[in-house]
């Protein structure tokens, strides 16, 4: 053993690029580890698109399908039902839904790509429960709506949230889009998404 | 900055033994220097030991023992890199198994079990006996028809003990604690997800926490009585005036720095199996392990993986019915033998020399010879076990015990030694 | 009476299914490239309108196989899957496994992992290996598989096509089958070479750094 005529810069330098250069590897080597936590090929199959026909729905009526382990409603507005909206703006908390709850192709009073169909997904912004839809007013919704029976949160027709309830937004509308007149795909935007 | 830091070391310091334990352990460990290519194995030991736990903590992530197969090919195909994942767990077993035989091998060269590394030895073989109970139990996991046929043969073994060796037990009772000894392990009537169940709450949880804590003391017992090296020679009866052995020099840097290249070239070669040969020719994942247990089918010929092959061939070698006992109990004898006397190797070896290097022509010869010996052992037992395999295999079981209980004892008195040097030799 | 005299036939099999499986009969080298798409795209083609009404591909997903083969998704929903599954769903077939019991003693296996289980070249010589034999109930017999349960569907493929034709579209279900057995295979070894590079380049910095510190020990 001796240290006489150490090159101390010399080793410097190699401990700095073996460090360096490993720790590249480092970093590579942990891509597999954290890349296996992202959905696997059957949680992308589980969550795909889902399509949901909507042609022998009623004037008036929902249907509920599943996505994502989600509710979704699909709300098949009547004309009465549309022309209602309108009268609302005063007694809600967003009107012209600016919070972004919705893609921007239902980002209007209506928040729907067609006035006649109303997606949503089925989960009250307040803490998470199903809400339950009124199509005929009660005494809390004088045109119908949804209603939370968890802590009273209360949405009309078009999913916005009244003022003066818990719950803070408007209902989220999910992507979607249409592949013909009266079939909506569900968490895919590759059909028509223009009315 | 400096000083914070300082500070904070300081501040651990006083609460725990931060500085002492790297001291004594990395920066005034001092080591021989003239460790050679076997003293690589116990670091990549190491190396191989990080490797399986961590990808076996990810794997336990998307294994599901009520779907072994099913889900190990989930995990193959649909988790993301799942594939790598599995393939460094499934290679980095046997990789385990081949760094930890020349490790062991490194031992026998050089004599590092000889006093005062007795209990390193110890503690190395218990190490050595969780592995292969590691291995087995994951060997079962993935529930292919050679998993499923591999158990029933280890475990129909239980059947196989001979308790009527004991004086109170009789033939009849022995056959019945045998099966109902299989049942226990088993969990049900035959091997099922109930067996699955168990052997993976073993293989991820019980065995793993014992491996660790024995290589713990492996390390701790090690670096209390020094390294041994390739002369045998014990660097710490010729200190320098500050009470530091003069062949020894600091594990950091100068191990450190020199286990580094020695690492990245086991990785390259742990990576060419990987990456292009995952099932290693079928020595590595079976055949038959792709298709799924079948008890109604057995595989043609079963083998156990190559690291048994050497017990396992024992195991089938003998022939013997001795003392009223069955060959099968004689068998589990011979194999159970095999590893016990590995633990008595400290005091089977009455040679006064410790390195090979320094012992007479007859130790070399017979060391040589049982390399050869275990290695063909090894390929017998993966092979079906026809005649000429048969005796072959009979031949190489006696010369293992041979070499134990003869060899080893005596070799010395029928050869002359060389004189072992003061110092090490070599600078390295 | 026909019927009684095929459904004794067929309880024979289990037994003669079980014996067989052929060691010893020398095999063909199957064409495996998994660089050819073309030749992956006809297997999967053939796979699917001859062997898929029996033998399912359990662990290969759709999506996953158009992703490989270079297919797009709508093409491979419309020629290669004759159900309403979606693109990401496993290549299951409708056939229940009791069924495939009773009509061929054996339910048909899974064929995943067939390549990997048996080998490439065990099923390229298994498929241009079956030859006429009055005895068997489907009047074929196969070289390396004695006895075989499964009738030989691609039969009137080999009648129409020549020689050389047929055992082309047989190498090409091979080829398939072998991608199918194990789908990263091509990612894995282009991985490999990368982390062999990286290792290489990794050595360089560490030899010389050993190299350095040592030069204090004599």
């Amino acid at each position: 053993m001796s240290n006489d005529g150490v090159n101390t810069s010399r080793r410097t330098f190699l401990i700095g690029l073996t460090s360096a250069v490993g720790a590249a590897g480092a970093i590579g080597a942990a891509v597999p580890f954290v890349k296996s936590w992202q959905p696997s090929a059957r949680a992308e199959n589980a969550g795909a698109p889902v399509e949901v026909d909507v042609s022998k729905l009623d004037m008036g009526q929902r249907v509920v399908a599943e996505w994502r382990g989600q509710p979704i409603w699909v709300v098949r507005r009547t004309d009465d039902m549309i022309a209602n909206l309108d009268k609302l703006n005063g007694e809600l908390k967003d009107p012209q839904s600016e919070v972004d709850q919705q893609p921007p192709y239902a980002a209007n009073e209506w928040r729907s790509i067609k006035k006649e169909y109303l997606v949503l997904i089925g989960i009250c912004t307040h803490l998470g429960c199903s809400p339950l839809f009124e199509e005929e007013p009660t005494v809390e919704l004088q045109f119908g709506g949804f209603f939370c029976p968890c802590h009273g949160s209360k949405f009309d027709l078009a999913g916005r949230v009244y003022q003066g309830v818990p719950a803070p937004t408007n209902l989220v509308v999910p992507p979607h889009s249409y592949t013909s007149d009266a079939v909506i795909i569900i968490g895919s935007e590759e059909g028509e998404t223009e009315a | 900055m400096m000083r914070m830091v300082n500070g904070l070391i300081d501040w651990v310091d006083a609460r725990l033994p931060v500085v002492n334990t790297y001291k004594k352990h990395m920066s005034e460990y001092y080591a021989p220097k003239n460790f050679n290519f076997w003293y690589y194995f116990g670091v990549l030991s190491m190396v191989v030991l990080i490797n399986q736990l961590l990808t076996g903590i990810w794997l336990t992530m998307f294994y599901s023992p009520s779907d072994g197969f099913g889900s190990v090919e989930y995990i193959m195909r649909d988790v993301q890199w799942g594939w790598l994942i599995r393939y460094m767990h499934a290679v980095g077993a046997s990789a385990f198994f081949a760094v930890v035989y020349l490790h062991m091998f490194r031992g026998l060269l050089y004599g590092s079990y000889k006093p005062p590394r007795e209990l390193v030895w110890i503690f190395g073989m218990l190490i050595y006996v969780a592995l292969m109970a590691e291995g087995f139990l994951g060997y079962v996991l993935p529930w292919g028809n050679m998993s499923y046929w591999g158990a029933q043969v280890i475990i129909s073994l239980a059947g196989a003990i001979p308790f009527d060796i004991l004086p109170f037990i009789d033939a009849k009772d022995a056959k019945e604690i045998g099966e109902a000894l299989t049942t226990w392990v088993r969990g049900d009537y035959l091997l099922s997800t109930a067996t699955v169940n168990k052997f993976f709450a073993l293989h991820v949880v019980a065995i793993p926490l014992v491996l660790v804590a024995l290589v713990f003391l492996h390390i701790l017992a090690l670096h209390e009585v020094g390294s041994n090296n390739p002369d045998g020679v014990e660097i710490k009866q010729n200190k320098d005036e500050n009470g530091i052995p003069r062949d020894g020099i600091p594990f950091h840097p100068y191990y450190t720095v020199k286990d580094l290249p020695g690492v990245i070239v086991f990785l390259m070669i742990f990576a060419v199996v990987i990456f292009f040969f995952p099932t290693g020719g079928g020595y590595l994942i079976e055949k038959p392990n792709f298709v799924a247990a079948n008890p109604l089918k057995t595989p043609d010929h079963i083998a156990p993986v190559w690291y048994y092959g050497p017990y396992y061939a024992m195991l089938r070698a003998t022939t013997l019915e001795w003392f009223g006992m069955s060959s099968k109990a004689w068998g589990l004898i011979a194999m159970g033998g095999g590893i016990v006397v590995l633990f008595l190797l400290p005091w089977l070896d009455r040679h006064p020399v410790k390195s090979i290097r320094y012992k007479g022509w007859l130790s070399k010869t017979l060391l040589l010879i049982f390399a050869l010996d275990f290695l063909m052992l090894g390929y017998l037992g993966t092979q079906p076990a026809s005649g000429l395999a048969k005796t072959l295999a009979q031949i190489g079981t006696v010369y293992y015990f041979l070499f134990f209980f003869v060899g080893l004892p005596l070799a010395h008195r029928f050869e002359k030694s060389k004189p072992v040097p003061e110092r090490v030799t070599g600078g390295h | 009476m026909k019927k009684l005299v095929v459904a004794l036939l067929f309880s024979c099999l289990p037994v003669l299914a079980g014996a067989a499986g052929g060691h010893d009969v020398e095999l063909e080298k199957a064409p495996v490239n998994l660089q050819d798409k073309v030749s992956l795209q006809n297997g999967a083609k053939l796979f699917v309108n001859y062997c898929m009404g029996c033998h399912s591909l359990e662990y290969l997903r759709y999506g996953r196989m158009a992703d490989d083969l270079g297919m797009s998704d709508e093409l491979t929903l419309k020629y290669l899957n004759f159900t309403s599954d979606k693109i990401g769903d496993q290549m299951r077939n409708g056939m229940a496994a009791a069924d495939g019991k009773t009509w061929f003693g054996n339910p048909p296996p899974d064929l995943s992992l067939a390549a990997r289980h048996r080998s490439s070249d065990w099923i390229y010589s298994y498929l241009i290996g079956f030859y006429e034999d009055e005895s068997r109930p489907y009047g074929y017999n196969n070289h390396v598989f004695p006895s075989v349960g499964m009738p030989h569907v691609m039969a009137k493929m080999q009648q129409d096509l020549s020689e050389e034709e047929f055992e082309s579209n047989m190498g090409d279900i091979t080829n398939f089958l072998t991608y199918a057995a194990e789908p990263m295979a091509p990612t894995r070894e282009r991985i490999g070479v990368y982390v062999l590079v990286f290792l290489a380049i990794l050595l360089i910095p560490a030899y010389l750094l050993k190299k350095e510190y040592w030069k204090d020990v004599h």
